[in-house]
């Protein structure tokens, strides 16, 4: 398995943003998966559990399981709240 | 015609409501969502609405389509506002027109549903105990505390 870092851009809205204290970070990440993503960050940035959690890559809406790739924007998406 | 739109400025029925008129329609239907001074129990003071904007949108679109597509109607129109929202404020606004009545009540109501459920938007409601919290996350997250781990 390949350990080869890539950079992704990542989004942080709603109540993930106030957990992470910032909009967004670009990081360095060996994760191959948005799930394995999300485990870095979330241990980091001490966020939550949260259900519905989902995610969305280069804004459309994906499989926490699809492979990452380098330059991905990605967005964790808390459970919504509209209207 | 259909369109999803999310903005800051206040929303403006009156003037959107004629991007709805056909001849062709015999009926239109509306759903204005304000914002309230109380929820579960806990009094409100204003609110913040916050979009993941690109997706939103293209959710939101997605969800006027398939209104397109299950009930036969002309137009369909949405428009969701985000920021600092005070009581009483027009948070989001859905309109549609068809030909009769009976798949305008219903198109409508799937649209805001809709809406609810999958936009990427969310509501943080500022109390008047100088509390806050973002609605559907921090009881789920204070819960996930005590929850067993699946």
């Amino acid at each position: 398995m390949s350990t080869e870092l890539k950079t992704v851009d990542i989004v942080y809205f709603a109540i993930l943003r106030e957990h992470a204290g910032l909009p967004g970070e670009r990081v360095s990440t060996a994760a191959a998966t948005p799930g394995q993503l999300y485990r870095e960050v979330s241990e980091r940035h001490g966020f939550p559990q949260l259900k519905p959690l989902k995610v969305a890559v280069n804004d459309e809406f994906t499989d926490w399981n699809a492979t990452l790739h380098h330059g991905d924007t990605v967005v964790f998406i808390p459970p919504v709240a509209g209207g | 015609m259909k369109d999803f739109r999310i903005q800051a400025m206040p929303l403006q029925p009156d003037h959107w409501r004629r991007e709805l008129l056909d001849p062709a329609c015999g009926g239109y239907v509306s759903f204005e969502g304000w914002v309230r001074n109380s929820n579960e129990g806990a009094e409100v003071l204003h609110l913040e609405y916050q979009a993941y904007e690109a997706l939103a949108v293209k959710e939101g679109l997605r969800i006027l389509e398939e209104s397109l597509t299950r009930f036969p109607l002309h137009h369909a129109l949405c428009v969701h506002r985000v920021g600092d929202l005070q009581l009483g404020d027009l948070a989001v606004w859905v309109a549609v027109s068809s030909i009769h009545r009976d798949e305008a009540f219903r198109a409508c109501r799937y649209i805001i549903d809709e809406v609810k459920h999958r936009v990427p938007i969310w509501k943080k409601e500022h109390y008047i105990n100088g509390n806050s919290g973002w609605v559907n996350c921090e009881a789920c997250a204070v819960h996930a505390h005590g929850a067993p781990a699946d």
